[in-house]
C-alpha cells in the first residue's frame, strides 16, 4: 500500500466543508508558512524534487525560483485547472472531493511567491466544480484565511476562480494567461516566459492543480520527506487517471516507484484486463503522448522492468518509450482499432488548435482527414507515408506544444502499428464495421498481411 | 556590438535585434521570407513559420546548437550566434512543408485575384512550392461577408497572419474586425457584419501579404503588371498622412494609389483613405518619376519568364504513380502490364 499524500482524507464524510477539513489538519500549512520566510518555502519545494504535474514535468521549485522578484512588480500565482487532455480527470476528482486542499495550497504557494493576487482558472465545462470552489473560497474568506491581513500576519491575498469558455488550448500556460486577461486564448511567443512577463505583464507562475495540492504536505513534512518517496528524480506520489479496458478504472494515487505491471495487473490498483482479453496497447500519459504497444509497456526495449516514473516511462525516447505526461493512463485490449483511436485523437487536436501558426492550423486538419480516409477504407499506402511526413513537419515547428501533441500520437501509432494501417488499406471491406477487431482481432487476421513489413524509422 | 553569422556572412548588430532583421541588414538571398512579421507593427510575427532558421551555434557563451528550428522574426541574436538559412537542408525542407500547409486550403485563384503579381504567397510558392498537391480533400471555404465599401475581403485567401488586426489596433482609432473561431475555422471578420469605416483602414490592403484584402475601387480593373508605378505626392491635410504615395498608371490614367513599399514589401509610411481611394485624377498629384522596380519582380515581367524553362508538369504520370505503387504492394498487375502479357 503506497503513501497517500493527497487522497488521505478524501473519503472522510463532509470533507468538502470547512469544519471537517480543518479538523483533519486543514490550513495548518498556512499557519506554518506564515512563520517561514518565502525563500525557505521555495527551498523546501526545491528539496522535495516535486515536478509539475500538468504534463511537462518541470521541477516546481526551480520554476518558482525563476519568478522575477527584483522588478518590484506585483506577482501572481495562477492555478491551471483547465484539465482538458483526453484521458485525464484527476484534477476534477480532487477539486470536487476536497476543494479546500486546493485553496490551502494556493495560499501557501502564494506566500512562497509573495503574490497578493492569485487565480484559479477552471475549464468552463466544470461548472459544478467551479461552484464547489467558490463555496470553499468564500468559507476561507469568512474564516480569515484569505483577504486582508491573513490570521493577523500582515499578509494579504485575494483568490478568484475564473471559468474558461471550453478550449483545450487555454490549458497552455500563456494562452491561459491571455484568456484570463479577457482576450482570445492564443498562446504567446516565448520568451519572455510568464515568470518574467505574465498576467497583466507581471511575473506569474502557472501550476497544475495537483502540483499545488502537493505543497501543503511538503510545507508540513519537509521537502526531504517528500523526496524519500519515489525513485531518483521522480519523487513523491502522483495521481493517475486510469481508463480503458481495465477492471477498475478511476483515479489512483501511486508512489512514483511501482512498476507498470504491478499498477495494471494487481488488485490493489487496476485489477487487470477487463474480461481477461489480451492487452494490446497503452497511452500512459494522456492523449498527447506516444502510444506504447503491449510488448513495450511492462518491459523497456532493453528488457528492464518499466516503472511508473518519469525516467522509466520515457526510456528509449520516442522510438520505444513514451511519457508520463499528465497521468491519463488509457489501456486498450485487442478489440481496439489503433487507426480509429488515432483518428479520434486527431479529431480532437484539429478541433482544438488555436489556428495561429500554419503548421498546426492546417496540418491537424489534414491529418484528421487522411486518418478518416484510412479508417473508413478509402486510404492508400501513400497516405501512411504522407501522414508520417505531415506529422514530421508539424512537430517542433509551432509556437506552442499543441502542435507536438498532435504529431506524437500519429507518429507513434505509425511507428508501432503500421501493419494495422496497412491492413486498413489492403482490406477495406474487412474494416468497414467499426467493431471489426471485436469480431476478428489482429491475431486472427495478421496472416493475411504476410510477413510484417519493415517498420519506418 | 554582438556579432552574428548568417549563412557564413558575419555582421555586427545591436543587441536585441532579431535574426530576421540582422539578415535584412546583410541583404541578398540569405534573408528568410516573412509572411506575418511586419517591422512597423508591434507584436507581429511568429505565426506563419516560414521564417524558420536553424541555429547551429547558440552563442559564444553557450555554443550548443538549438534543437528546434527557430522563427527568425522573433528570436533575438546573441553574440557569436551562427545561423543557417539557405545552407540548411532541414530549413529548406521544413519551409517547403510550411508553404505546402499554407497552400493546401488556398483557393489558388491567382488568375482572378487582384493581388497576383505582387503577392508574397505567390513568390513563396514559386520558390518553395511543389508542382503537384498531395491534398485530396475539398478546400476550406468561408461565407462571404461585406466589410464596407472600400475593402474587399476574400477570406478563402487569408493566411491568418494577423497583420490587419495589428493595423487596426495600432494605426486606426478602433478595431472593428478580428479573428473569429479557432483552428482552421478561424476567420477574419467583423462581428455581426459591421462595416470597417475609418480614415486609415485602407492600409490593411497594403499590409495584407495575400489577396484577402483588396482595394474595391481597383477591383478587376487591371492586372498589376500592366500598370506602371510612379512616385507621387500631394498636399494632404490628414495629420498622420504625408501624402507620399505610388500611383499606378496605364497611359495617362491613374488606376490605383498605394503606399510606398520597401524591398521587403513593407509600407514605408502609411497613407490615409482619402489619398488612397478618392484621388484618381492626374491633376491631384505631383508625379515625381517612375518607381524603381526590383529586378526580378513579377511586375517587371522578369521572374517567371526567366525561370519557366525549368517547369515541367507531368500531371498524369504523377497521378498514376501512386496507383501503380499501390498495385505493386497489393501484388496486383497494372493494366498495361497485363496487356503485355
Ligand atoms: C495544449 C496544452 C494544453 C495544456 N493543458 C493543460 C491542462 O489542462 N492542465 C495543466 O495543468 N496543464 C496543461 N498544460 C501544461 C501547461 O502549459 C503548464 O505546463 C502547466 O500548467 C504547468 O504546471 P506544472 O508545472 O504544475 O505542471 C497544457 C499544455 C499545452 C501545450
Ligand atoms: S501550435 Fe497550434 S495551438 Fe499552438 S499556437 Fe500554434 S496553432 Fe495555436
Ligand atoms: S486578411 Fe490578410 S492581413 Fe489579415 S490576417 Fe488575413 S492574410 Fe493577414
Ligand atoms: S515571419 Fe516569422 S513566423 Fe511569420
Amino acid at each position: 500500500m503506497g503513501r497517500k499524500i493527497l487522497t488521505e482524507h478524501i473519503n472522510v464524510p463532509g470533507i468538502q466543508g470547512y469544519e471537517v477539513y480543518r479538523q483533519h489538519g486543514g490550513y495548518r500549512s498556512v499557519e506554518k508558512a506564515l512563520k517561514m520566510t518565502p525563500n525557505d518555502i521555495v527551498e523546501e519545494v526545491k528539496k522535495s524534487g516535486l515536478r509539475g504535474r500538468g504534463g511537462a514535468g518541470f521541477p516546481t521549485g526551480m520554476k518558482w525560483s525563476f519568478i522575477d522578484k527584483k522588478s518590484g512588480r506585483p506577482r501572481h500565482l495562477v492555478c491551471n485547472a483547465d484539465e482538458s487532455e483526453p484521458g485525464t480527470f484527476k484534477d476534477r476528482y480532487m477539486m470536487e472531493k476536497i476543494p479546500h486542499l486546493l485553496v490551502e495550497g494556493m495560499i501557501t504557494s502564494s506566500i512562497a511567491l509573495e503574490a497578493n493576487l492569485s487565480y484559479i482558472y477552471i475549464r468552463g465545462e466544470y461548472m459544478w466544480v467551479y461552484r464547489i470552489l467558490e463555496r470553499a473560497i468564500n468559507e476561507a474568506y469568512a474564516k480569515g484565511w484569505l483577504g486582508k491581513n491573513i490570521q493577523g500576519s500582515g499578509y494579504d491575498l485575494d483568490l478568484y476562480v475564473t471559468c474558461g469558455a471550453g478550449a483545450y488550448i487555454c490549458g497552455e500556460e500563456t494562452a491561459l494567461i491571455e484568456s484570463l486577461e479577457g482576450k482570445r486564448g492564443n498562446p504567446r511567443i516565448k520568451p519572455p516566459f510568464p515568470a518574467v512577463v505574465g498576467l497583466y505583464g507581471n511575473p506569474t507562475v502557472v501550476n497544475n492543480v495537483e502540483t499545488i495540492m502537493d505543497i501543503p504536505w511538503i510545507v508540513m513534512n519537509g521537502g526531504d520527506e517528500f523526496a524519500k518517496i519515489g525513485i531518483g528524480k521522480s519523487t513523491g506520489t502522483k495521481l493517475i487517471s486510469a481508463s480503458g479496458h481495465i477492471r477498475k478504472p478511476g483515479v489512483y494515487e501511486i508512489d512514483l516507484s511501482i512498476s507498470v505491471e504491478e499498477f495494471v495487473m494487481s488488485d490493489e490498483y487496476l485489477g487487470g484486463m477487463y474480461s481477461d482479453r489480451p492487452l494490446k496497447a497503452c497511452v500512459p500519459g494522456g492523449s498527447s503522448v506516444p502510444i506504447l504497444p503491449a510488448e513495450l509497456l511492462f518491459k523497456t526495449a532493453k528488457g528492464e522492468q518499466r516503472m511508473m516514473t518519469y525516467e522509466s516511462m520515457s526510456d528509449g525516447g520516442f522510438a520505444t518509450g513514451s511519457m508520463i505526461g499528465s497521468g491519463g493512463f488509457i489501456i486498450y485490449d485487442d478489440t481496439t482499432c489503433v487507426v480509429r483511436n488515432t483518428w479520434n485523437f486527431s479529431r480532437f487536436y484539429h478541433h482544438e488548435s488555436c489556428g495561429q501558426c500554419s503548421p498546426c492550423r492546417e496540418g491537424t486538419g489534414w491529418m484528421e482527414k487522411i486518418l478518416y480516409r484510412l479508417e473508413h477504407g478509402y486510404g492508400s499506402q501513400e497516405d501512411i507515408d504522407l501522414l508520417w511526413d505531415i506529422q514530421r513537419k508539424i512537430e517542433g515547428n509551432t509556437i506552442c506544444p499543441l502542435g507536438d501533441a498532435a504529431a506524437w500520437p500519429v507518429a507513434a501509432a505509425i511507428r508501432h502499428f503500421r501493419h494495422e494501417f496497412e491492413y486498413h488499406v489492403r482490406y477495406p471491406e474487412k474494416i468497414k464495421d467499426r467493431k471489426h477487431f471485436e469480431y476478428e482481432p489482429w491475431e486472427k487476421v495478421k496472416h493475411l498481411m504476410g510477413t510484417k513489413e519493415a517498420v519506418a524509422v | 556590438m554582438p556579432k552574428v553569422t548568417i549563412d557564413g556572412v558575419s555582421i555586427e548588430v545591436e543587441a536585441g535585434t532579431t535574426i530576421l532583421n540582422a539578415a535584412r541588414q546583410i541583404g541578398g538571398d540569405l534573408v528568410p521570407p516573412a509572411m506575418c512579421y511586419y517591422s512597423k507593427l508591434k507584436g507581429s510575427g511568429g505565426k506563419c513559420r516560414v521564417c524558420l532558421v536553424e541555429i547551429s551555434k547558440g552563442s559564444e557563451a553557450n555554443p550548443n546548437p538549438m534543437p528546434k528550428l527557430q522563427a527568425s522574426c522573433c528570436t533575438p541574436i546573441a553574440d557569436g550566434m551562427e545561423v543557417k538559412n539557405m545552407t540548411s537542408q532541414k530549413v529548406q525542407d521544413m519551409r517547403k512543408g510550411v508553404v505546402e500547409f499554407l497552400l493546401i486550403n488556398h483557393p489558388l485563384d491567382c488568375p482572378i485575384c487582384d493581388q497576383a503579381g505582387e503577392c508574397d504567397l505567390q513568390n513563396l510558392g514559386f520558390d518553395y512550392g511543389a508542382q503537384t498537391t498531395r491534398y485530396q480533400e475539398g478546400r476550406r471555404t468561408f461565407d462571404r461577408i461585406d466589410i464596407g465599401d472600400k475593402i474587399q475581403l476574400h477570406m478563402n485567401r487569408c493566411i491568418l497572419c494577423y497583420r490587419c488586426t495589428y493595423v487596426a489596433d495600432q494605426l486606426t482609432p478602433h478595431r472593428d474586425h478580428g479573428v473569429l473561431n479557432r483552428g482552421d475555422a478561424s476567420e477574419i471578420s467583423t462581428y455581426i457584419s459591421h462595416a470597417i469605416d475609418n480614415d486609415f483602414s485602407g492600409n490593411m490592403i497594403d499590409v495584407c501579404p495575400v489577396g484577402a484584402l483588396t482595394d474595391k475601387t481597383f477591383r478587376f480593373k487591371s492586372r498589376v503588371w500592366f500598370l506602371k508605378p510612379y512616385r507621387a505626392h500631394r498636399q494632404c491635410s490628414h495629420e498622420k498622412c504625408n501624402g507620399q504615395v505610388d500611383v499606378w498608371m496605364f497611359g495617362n490614367e491613374i488606376y490605383r494609389v498605394t503606399a510606398r513599399k520597401d524591398d521587403y514589401h513593407e509600407v514605408e509610411s502609411f497613407i490615409c483613405n482619402e489619398c488612397r481611394f478618392d484621388h484618381k485624377n492626374n491633376a491631384d498629384w505631383t508625379i515625381e518619376g517612375p518607381r524603381k522596380l526590383e529586378k526580378w519582380s513579377v511586375i517587371n515581367q522578369g521572374k517567371y519568364m526567366k525561370r519557366t524553362a525549368e517547369v515541367n508538369i507531368d500531371t498524369e504520370k504523377a497521378l498514376l504513380l501512386g496507383r501503380n505503387e499501390d498495385r505493386k504492394r497489393l501484388s496486383m498487375v497494372a493494366p498495361e502490364e497485363a496487356k503485355k502479357k
